[in-house]
């Protein structure tokens, strides 16, 4: 092994500086994302020739970006990070994306982290004539591995080693087992989709252009507890995806279990000598700097079929710094009036303040499409910016 | 490069066992031919411009296995691939090109009146004719490799080259990034226009990056004669018409190519290729003479037949849809070309696709007779 020492360098990255940063410079002339909005050849010029210490470099970064002009639901990043380092040595360009995405996040700022859900106000009552189901899922890297942009397939199975360990050892509502992808049975594989548990090899560009999808589905896998409420996936988009659903309204109980997993996971890390990424300014480090902070999404399925045709709908999840998907996942179209409901922030806001918006929020919504089955108007309930 | 020799270092870091993939489930001439001795022998090397074993074999790793062909799973990402790599591409050129050996020369024939006959395949059954190659430009690397600046660097190049051609070879070029709605439904009519690769073969390489950039498609005023720039190959360089006229079809292929070349070597950039491998291309399927000679021929009996797979393949033939490599057929009409790239010349491989054809039609007029086709079944070529 050769240390720190880099015996190639960063070969080719060497040879595209015989040509100009206008010759390389990228053409989003076409392009909608955070990274095409920020990106100028100013900063490509100043950013071109650098690299991380394990070789990530700006055009692995933006790749994702130059190849997804824009999408017609979200507005996407168009960038990733191929490890922890990626955000210090290319701050120039990700912390304007970073501030852009996350609502004026200053370089300075300092993010909070609370997962005492003991803290959460209500949310064990959301009503489930409306509201189908509830989760709450963040994600965690580990220090010490290239993120999944990057990684090689000995470092994903050294994650994969590591992560099914320490959920080995979790016990009572937490116990449960480990299910790698390529060695599942047809059974295993159907029962998983079933429980609405299975994750796909990534189809979406965003994450194949990206590099994530590289060696499907080499140490990829799913854990969960037995009683299903509680699950991780491992090596998909992020190192972990740490995930707590059930169905109806008590999103109280789902956030305890959240928590109490989490650190529980973290715990048993620190034993054998890993830790979390994170730091004061950015939180838990992840892939996508969209899921930056507190990597929370927690949220609801809920039937709105009146309130989504309202057409305040979108002002009024603005003003509850709130977000709405397809049921499908983060790239889907609504189907039957039916929501994803989550919060729209990550980043400077702790995990008990995301899903006190949710809580509330939600509450509010289905107070709101109440009156309009009724034929009521809503005018008086809407909220102001929170 | 996401995916690229950026890595390398902290690989080494990890034993071989560690990092050596899992191809347990995989079908492919890569997979057939990797071992963790190849690979322990040759994951610290890298090419002069960084491409390393990873790279060459990423595609084959994430693509298991093709129902309908036997996939390459390994692509170069510069000329000197094939020679930093050679213990691991030597074996699957072997194995994909029939034996070829190490120590081969490759013939190079691009004189079209060595050919015989060809112009007369029977239109009733040929529909169009076609011949494909593929060139790259020496001193840049390939598409699964080559930067936005390198790609552009080579449509200029490109460009410039296919626009000081005259007489029946007089054209124009279309940038894929700024082509115009009427532009793009023409190119859809003409079956010109080629599309981001879908493919996952190729989009797992890397080839498919910054599209469309840099992409682009030049045809001359007659559309008989087109030439893709940077799509899975710096040129694909294209001769087609309706009907069963090869001959002409091989002809303006020949001249075509031969007047790019000078133009190519006027200007200081020659085509990679050497003795051994001939014409170096992005996939070592496509090595020797790159040329993929074929009809779309109406064979609704004869692919029916029990033989048909054996008559194809003692031709020295291969059959695809008419939707291209990786289609099934429709309608009984199938692409029918030569099999072979490295260890014939140019103009055998078309003839084998002449006589081959003539005779599969042959065959078909039979069958349609009720007539059995016994006495025609070939020898191996």
């Amino acid at each position: 092994a050769q240390g720190a020492a880099m015996p190639f360098g960063n070969t080719h990255n060497q040879l595209k500086m015989k040509y100009t940063p206008e010759q390389e410079f990228p053409d989003l002339s076409k392009h909608n994302n955070h990274m095409a909005k920020v990106l100028t050849p100013e900063l490509y010029e100043r950013l071109r020739s650098k690299q991380t210490p394990s070789g990530f470099t700006l055009d692995d970064i933006i790749q994702t970006g130059v190849d997804n002009p824009g999408h017609p639901f979200v507005m996407t990043v168009g960038c990733v990070a191929g490890d922890e380092e990626t955000y210090d040595v290319f701050k120039d360009l990700l912390d304007p994306v970073i501030q852009d995405r996350h609502g004026g996040y200053k370089p300075t700022d300092k993010h909070k982290t609370d997962l005492n859900a003991d803290h959460l106000k209500g949310g064990d009552d959301l009503d489930p004539n409306y509201v189908l189901s509830c989760r709450v899922r963040t994600g965690r890297s580990i220090r010490g591995f290239c993120l999944p942009p990057h990684c090689s397939r000995g470092e994903r199975r050294a994650v994969e080693k590591l992560s099914t360990e320490a959920l080995a050892s979790l016990s009572g509502d937490l116990k449960g087992k480990y299910y790698a992808l390529k060695n599942m049975t047809e059974a295993e594989q159907q029962q998983l989709i079933d429980d609405h548990f299975l994750f796909d090899k990534p189809v979406s560009p965003l994450l194949l252009a990206s590099g994530m999808a590289r060696d499907w589905p080499d140490a990829r896998g799913i854990w969960h507890n037995d009683n299903k409420t509680f699950l991780v996936w491992v090596n998909e988009e992020d190192h972990l995806r740490v995930i707590s659903m059930q169905k109806g309204g008590n999103m109280k109980e789902v956030f305890s279990r959240f928590c109490d997993g989490l650190t529980k996971i973290e715990t048993l890390f620190k034993e054998r000598g890993h830790v979390f990424m994170w730091n004061e300014h950015l939180g838990y480090v992840l892939t996508c700097p969209s899921n930056l902070g507190t990597g929370l999404r927690g949220g609801v399925h809920v039937k709105l079929p009146n309130m989504s045709k309202h057409a305040k709908f979108e002002d009024i999840l603005k003003k509850l710094k709130l977000q709405k998907r397809g049921t499908g996942g983060v790239d889907t179209a609504a189907v039957g009036g039916i929501f994803d409901i989550s919060n729209a922030d990550r980043l400077g806001f702790s995990e008990v303040e995301l899903v006190q918006m949710v809580v509330d929020g939600v509450k509010l919504l289905i107070e709101m499409e109440k009156k309009l089955e009724k034929g009521q108007p809503i005018d008086d309930l809407i909220p102001a910016a929170k | 490069m996401p995916f690229g020799n950026t890595h390398n270092n902290f690989k080494l870091n990890y034993k071989v066992e560690e990092e050596y993939p899992d191809l347990s489930k995989h079908n492919n001439h890569m997979a057939k031919v990797l071992t963790k001795d190849i690979y322990a022998k040759l994951r610290d090397k890298q090419t002069p411009s960084g491409f390393t074993v990873d790279d060459v074999i990423q595609t084959g790793v994430d693509n298991p296995g093709h129902p309908f062909i036997m996939t390459v799973g390994c692509v170069a990402g510069d000329e000197e691939s094939y020679e930093v790599f050679k213990d691991l591409l030597d074996p699957i050129i072997s194995d994909r090109h029939g034996g070829y050996k190490a120590t081969d020369k490759h013939k190079t024939d691009l004189n079209f009146e060595n050919l015989k006959g060809g112009d007369d395949l029977d239109p009733n059954y040929v529909l169009s004719s076609r011949v494909r190659t593929g060139r790259s430009i020496k001193g840049f690397t390939l598409p699964p490799h080559n930067s936005r600046g390198e790609r552009r660097a080579i449509e200029r190049l490109s460009v410039e080259a296919l626009t000081s051609l005259d007489g029946e070879f007089k054209g124009k070029y279309y940038p894929l990034k700024s082509m115009t709605d009427a532009e793009q439904e023409q190119l859809i009519n003409d079956h010109f226009l080629f599309d981001k690769p879908v493919s996952p073969l190729l989009t797992c390489a890397g080839m498919a990056r910054d599209w469309p950039d840099a992409r682009g498609i030049w045809h001359n005023d007659n559309k008989t004669f087109l030439v893709w720039v940077n799509e899975e190959d710096h040129l694909r360089v294209i001769s087609m018409q309706k009907g069963g006229n090869m001959r002409e079809v091989f002809r303006r292929f020949c001249v075509g190519l031969q007047k790019i070349e000078e133009i190519f070597k006027k200007h200081n950039h020659g085509f990679m290729w050497n003795e051994h491998l001939g014409y170096i291309l992005t996939c070592p399927s496509n090595l020797g003479t790159g040329l993929r000679g074929g009809v779309h021929v109406k064979l609704p009996k004869l692919s029916t037949h029990p033989k048909f797979d054996e008559i194809l393949n003692r031709l020295r033939l291969q059959k695809r849809g008419t939707g291209g490599v990786d289609t099934a057929s429709v309608g009984g009409v199938f692409d029918i070309s030569n099999a072979d790239r490295l260890g014939s010349s140019e103009v055998a491989q078309v003839q084998l696709v002449v006589d081959g054809v003539k005779l599969m039609v042959e065959m078909e007029k039979k069958l349609e007779k009720g007539e059995a086709i016994d006495s025609m079944i070939p020898a191996q070529k």
